[in-house]
């Protein structure tokens, strides 16, 4: 039992990534199982955004490999589009497209993409948004929302394509402390049902909740892995522990 | 629940004394320019002779029918049609080409624009109209495309086209006309869809949108509203330019206008009458894109 859930949907190995003549990303070496949480964290300008866009090919990479789900994924490749099905993301900017009303946003992937006819993406999309709990501003247009509720409906509008993989980019960061528990919460939930995820992130009380891995990252490099108990109490590296004694330390 | 009050009127909006004077000014402007051209001119107005080319009055038959300067207005207004339809095209897919990874793309339609933007219309125009007329409308056979007459009495064909034995003619107008303002309404639809942020391109890539999808269901429709002032202004600069190809000898309002000035000598009378004509035309634009840009805003808010 416990090793069919442990078959890896992400492995990457010897990736990395140049911006001009700037290393963004040197040797990074990675899986993650099905239904595994993982976060990310390290300091501004570590790479993890660069890291994550990588694996759904919205930054391409000059090194190294990268499997999802069994296929390679290679910035050259034509049908990019059908192994971004398979990968949900979500923005810290929400990203939400302005002139498209709610259920809209949420419709037009599943109608270009998986060809759901318009009855279908709208069935699904109100089921998705019932289960951000907004539902009810389903014809509103994205900028008639809080920060809040914009993330969530971007996190339903990534999961109307059901993904097997969530990619979260500082999902909170460009929130008002009182938006950011309502998020953290869809994505607490999204966890439990078995979603596998990796969240880039700062917030530690949520990765402490439903992490399994903590892979913490500088200057373009993975510098430790641990589960989240050893890294929260005993991180190995001197980089970690100045990390962690800024984030938590206020 | 107290009752809260309501909303304070806005004042409304009134006029002062600089305006006043302004209206004065203008006002005595006008008159002083009427006086100039009936007093110190001596010009004799007849008008009735200006407006029998627009519509004539047979006394034998006792009815009415079209005359010279209405059919100038309709090929105008034809002219102005298709070329804005063609543009629009045209310099759409040249637009985004201006916009693409693709480096031979990018060199074709740099060059397309800028080589059209640096000569004049008239020189351009001139260059391309002998370039079709004379070498690539005989090789497609358009000089002559109703060899059986079946066109010559066609209504929809006569509404939409005009006389068939002028298309070919016509229809070198049409492609001068747009291919020259494509490369301007190009310019307008680059800087619109780089407008957009690569954050809609993301999101929407990150959906698993295809390339062409993105742009068809998030940029332009964004990049369309946002553009929709500078185009407006670009396709009614193409219906003033239309009258530009009378000089190739396109039977349209200006160079019908041309013609009735010399024949009649009532210069004036013609000239603003024709003016009057494409201010309408132009006008009539300027409304509906106006109420375009007014639903398109409502539509984002
Ligand atoms: N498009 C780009 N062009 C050039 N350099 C870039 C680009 N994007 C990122 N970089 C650089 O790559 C490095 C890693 O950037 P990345 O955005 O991955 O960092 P990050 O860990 O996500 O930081 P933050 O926590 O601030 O979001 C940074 O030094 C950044 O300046
Ligand atoms: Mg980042």
């Amino acid at each position: 039992m416990e090793d069919q859930t442990k078959e890896p949907l992400v492995s990457i190995s010897g990736l990395s990534k140049w911006y001009e003549d700037f290393n963004a990303l040197h040797d990074i070496n990675l899986t993650v199982s099905m239904g595994e949480k993982l976060v990310i964290c390290g300091p501004s300008g570590s790479g993890k955004s660069t890291l994550i866009r990588c694996i759904n090919q919205l930054e391409a990479h000059q090194k190294g490999t990268i499997f999802v789900d069994g296929l390679e994924v290679r910035p050259e490749m034509k049908n990019l589009e059908s192994i971004r099905r398979d990968i949900g993301m979500v923005f810290q900017n929400f990203n939400l497209f302005p002139h498209k009303t709610i259920l809209e946003n949420l419709m037009l992937g599943p109608i270009r993409n998986r060809g759901l006819s318009f009855k279908d993406a709208e069935a699904l999309a109100m089921q998705y948004l019932e289960k951000v709990q907004i539902a009810e501003q389903a014809n509103k247009y994205p900028a008639q929302l809080s920060g809040g509720q914009q993330q969530r409906v971007a996190i339903a509008r990534a999961l109307c394509m059901t993904p097997k993989i969530m990619l979260f980019d500082e999902p909170t960061s460009a929130l008002d402390p009182e938006m950011i528990a309502g998020v953290l919460d869809v994505m607490v939930q999204l966890a439990d049902e078995g979603m596998t995820m990796i969240c880039v992130t700062h917030e530690m009380g949520f990765a402490r909740k439903i992490a399994d891995r903590i892979v913490f990252m500088d200057e373009g490099e993975i510098i430790e892995i641990a589960t989240p108990e050893v890294f929260f109490s005993a991180p190995e590296s001197e980089r970690a522990k100045l990390f962690l004694s800024q984030v938590l330390g206020h | 629940m107290t009752k809260r009050p309501s909303a304070p009127a806005v004042p409304r909006k009134r006029l002062t004394v600089t305006d006043y004077t302004l209206f004065a000014g203008v006002i005595v402007l006008i008159f002083f320019s009427i006086y100039r051209v009936n007093d110190v001119l001596v010009y004799n107005w007849n008008w009735q002779r200006v407006l029998s080319f627009v519509v004539r009055f047979d006394s034998e038959t006792g009815t009415y029918s079209a005359n010279l300067l209405l059919y100038g207005l309709m090929t105008t207004v034809r002219l102005a049609f298709w070329a804005t339809v063609l543009a629009a095209i045209i310099g759409l897919i040249v637009g985004y080409w201006r916009t693409c990874n693709n480096l031979t793309l990018r060199i074709i339609s740099r060059g397309y624009v800028e080589l059209i933007r640096n000569i004049p219309p008239l020189v351009f125009i001139f260059i391309f109209f002998f370039f079709i007329s004379s070498q690539i409308f005989p090789a497609l056979g358009f000089d002559n495309i109703d060899r059986d007459n079946v066109l010559v009495d066609n209504v929809l064909f006569r509404i939409f086209f005009g006389d068939v034995r002028l298309f070919s003619n016509f229809l070198a107008g049409v492609l001068c006309l747009a291919m020259f303002e494509a490369a301007y309404i190009a310019e307008i639809v680059r800087a619109g869809i780089q407008s957009i942020g690569k954050d809609q391109w993301e999101a929407a890539r990150a959906i698993g949108l295809s390339r062409f999808n993105v742009l068809r269901d998030v940029i332009l429709p964004q990049a369309g509203r946002k553009i929709l002032p500078p185009l407006a202004g670009q396709f009614i600069t193409l219906i003033k330019d239309s009258s530009i190809v009378s000089l190739i000898s396109i039977q349209e309002l200006t160079f019908l206008a041309t013609e009735v000035a010399s024949s009649t000598t009532k210069v004036f009378e013609t000239w603003i009458l024709v003016g009057g004509m494409y201010f309408c035309i132009c006008f009539s634009f300027a409304v509906l894109f106006g109420w375009l840009e007014r639903r398109a805003r409502r539509s984002l808010k």
